[in-house]
């Protein structure tokens, strides 16, 4: 069998005028809407990191100042406002922006609108999970696989069900412990066909989540470069404990291991396993646990 | 059925199991008629190989009858006498299309496990722990086989178990590690190991234009195979073998160097013991002497090929005189699928018969037996092909 360089003819992603290129902030949107941080009660960013750079580099600057050169009134009121602005330098939130409803992240530029949702996931709360993988099938087949989300408890071995509501509206149903279950109903806000999907959870979700599905072709059109961005509340009690089990001591795993198994879906055409194969006889010596630790 | 199971370190014995049935759409069931024990599963035999369990059934190197088909394999028909590649690869990744079938993506349930430790995943292997993906191997009386469209290798008529059985593993390994060699007219290649791999790289390196092979090795039986196959031999326990390998070759050094003995190196030299403590001790998984040597002895531009296996973090390496000498090294599990069509005509051109080097025929209930000898080498053993 001999490799072809381009089997699927993927568009060459260089190029800046194609049309179903992602731009950085159609993910960003997705990942955190842009009304979202404008509820929030404080400490959420919203200045940039440029601005951030030049407000900490004043402030140091206004306040080494103020204490070597101005020991009266008007150095305290120096060194004050130095602080401050090494405050929104480090914390990267500006009150006085926050008292504005503006500021100058990508989140916070938007246009507030009047019936704009609750933030799903508050700011420094969530988890968050960021994975890639690339796969030898085109993006527009991994987007339609993956845009009918009933397909998904497929390969997501913590999902039992995927129940499409609408075109932008879904019902989630996760295994949680002692045979319970989790639930929640989610909205795609933001879609590229063949590019990008991105939801997020709407009101009274039993586990807050939002995330963002991107397909883009591989260099040298070797397939397609698949990346999930995820983020999602950890509640307390009972919830924390199924969210635990869901996404295991390691979310990055059980995501990265959930798309290896749709990689090879969309590749091989089938999930492989083990499940089912005959094994011997265990009595009567000493199970040793499938660890790597002993001799490596 | 009837299939020989891991229990532990020395423990294996023939259980009664279940038989294997179709799981996935590509998966074939065989009846195996021939499957033999490899050097490697030595290495799992005492222990070396994390990740296996209790119960576990062994072998990688099987052939049979295709006694039931998947729904998604079409090109098999029940009755078809194939051989296995041990590697298990689906044919669509981007590695089997590239012809690099022991790097499949899709194969491994369980590629968290080498991802974490290498970095990246191998293909899946029949009975080589669960690192491997934890399929049942071939040691047994019928064995589910993965992806059995694109895995299984038809036997052409008039060919016997025998004369095909290694090319599921040994001869491709033997073969690959030749070729990686980029063996010139006039080429010397020393070999160290002569067993079963060692002897299939000595005949693939005449195969492939060698004109001097020398074989190292202390077992006298192995040897004298290696001399039968056309190798100058040497003995290593006689003398120095970088003294003597600088001689035979003029002061040049070999043009390329095979390690086939990997991780398990015999020998009493200094590092060796070091390397034995280090293993008794579980600070080490290796003990790389050979390829320390091979490093050390091998000319300069040369390359040295790892047909042999190394699992963990090896230390000691001569590196700066690999850089100093323009070294290229080659390594990794073998592409079976790859060699297969090209040394099924060897044979069955008659350039090579490969049952040359089965020493022992024993039935299946006897395989604990099989592995306890091929351990200790005793009875002059060699190969051990078992029939189920």
């Amino acid at each position: 069998m001999t490799y072809t360089a381009n089997p699927y003819n993927l568009a060459n992603d260089s190029d800046a005028t194609d049309p179903r290129r992602i731009e950085p902030e159609d993910i960003r949107r997705a990942d955190l809407p842009p009304s979202a941080p404008l509820h929030g009660a404080h400490g959420y960013p919203n200045v940039a990191l440029p601005e951030r750079i030049v407000s900490g580099l004043a402030g140091a600057a206004l306040t080494t100042f103020a204490v070597t050169k101005r020991r009266d009134v008007s150095g305290a009121a120096l060194a004050l406002a130095g602080g401050y602005l090494m405050y929104r330098a480090a914390s990267g939130h500006c009150p006085g922006y926050a008292a504005l409803h503006t500021g100058t992240t990508h989140a916070t530029t938007g246009s507030p609108t009047t019936d704009s949702p609750t933030a799903v996931i508050p700011h420094g709360q969530g988890i968050k999970v960021e994975k890639s993988f690339v796969i030898q099938r085109p993006a527009s087949e991994l987007f339609a696989y993956w845009r009918n989300f009933e397909n998904l408890p497929r390969f997501m071995d913590h999902l039992e069900s995927v129940t499409i509501q609408d075109d932008t509206h879904s019902h989630w149903v996760a295994k949680a412990p002692f045979g319970k279950t989790v639930a929640w109903d989610a909205e795609i806000i933001n879609e590229i066909p063949d590019r990008l999907i991105a939801w997020r959870s709407t009101e009274n979700a039993d586990i807050p989540n939002t995330g963002s599905v991107s397909f883009k072709p591989a260099t040298g059109g070797r397939g397609t470069v698949l990346k999930v961005n995820l983020e999602y509340l950890p509640p307390a009690g009972i919830l924390g404990m199924a969210v635990a089990k869901l996404f295991g001591e390691e979310p990055n795993q059980q995501v990265s291991d959930d798309l290896r198994r749709f990689k090879s879906l969309m590749e091989a055409g089938e999930i492989p396993t083990v499940e089912g194969q005959p094994q011997g006889n265990k009595e009567g010596f000493t199970h040793r646990k499938p660890l790597l630790k002993t001799t490596m | 059925m009837k299939a020989l199971c891991w229990h532990g370190k020395n423990q294996v014995s023939v259980d009664n199991v279940p038989d294997p049935k179709i799981i996935n759409d590509r998966d074939i069931v065989i009846k195996i008629t021939s499957t033999a024990i490899c050097g490697s599963d030595l290495h799992l035999y005492n222990g070396f190989i994390p990740t296996m369990e209790d119960g576990d059934i062994m072998g990688h190197e099987f052939m049979g009858e295709v006694v039931e088909t998947g729904k998604a394999v079409g090109n098999l028909a029940i009755g078809d006498r194939v051989v296995i590649p041990f590697n298990i690869a689906c044919g669509n990744c981007l590695h089997c299309k590239k012809d690099e079938w022991s790097l499949c993506d899709n194969s491994n349930p369980n590629a968290q496990l080498p991802e974490k430790l290498y970095g990246g995943t191998p293909s899946a292997l029949f009975g080589y722990s669960h690192m491997y993906g934890g399929y049942a191997g071939g040691q047994a009386e019928y064995a589910r086989v993965p992806y059995g469209d694109v895995g299984p290798y038809k036997v052409p008529e008039g060919l016997t178990d025998e004369q095909v059985l290694f090319l599921t593993d040994i001869f491709p390994t033997g073969y690959q590690a030749a070729e990686n060699c980029n063996i010139q007219a006039g080429d010397t290649v020393a070999i160290w190991g002569c067993g079963p791999v060692g002897l299939f790289a000595i005949k693939s390196a005449f195969l492939l234009g060698a004109e001097r092979v020398i074989a190292i090795d202390w077992v006298p039986e192995r040897l004298k195979l290696a001399q039968e196959a056309g190798a100058e031999i040497w003995d290593y326990t006689k003398g120095n073998t970088l003294e003597y390998l600088k001689e035979a070759t003029g002061g040049e050094g070999p043009n390329s160097c095979i390690d086939s003995v990997g991780m398990e190196a015999h020998g009493l030299s200094v590092d060796n013991v070091y390397d034995k403590a280090k293993q008794l001790a579980r600070l080490g998984s290796d003990r790389p002497h050979v390829l320390r040597e091979a490093i050390m002895a091998c000319g300069k531009g040369g390359t040295v090929s790892f047909p042999g296996v190394y699992g963990g973090f090896l230390d000691k390496i001569p590196f700066g005189a690999a850089f100093a000498k323009g070294l290229t090294f080659k390594m990794g599990q073998t592409h079976v699928h790859r060699y297969l069509p090209k040394l099924m005509e060897h044979i069955q051109e008659g350039r090579i018969d490969p049952s040359f080097l089965i020493t022992h025929r024993l039935p299946l209930t006897d395989a604990p037996q099989g592995y306890k000898m091929f351990k200790e080498k005793t009875d002059n053993c060699i190969k051990v092909v078992l029939k189920p």
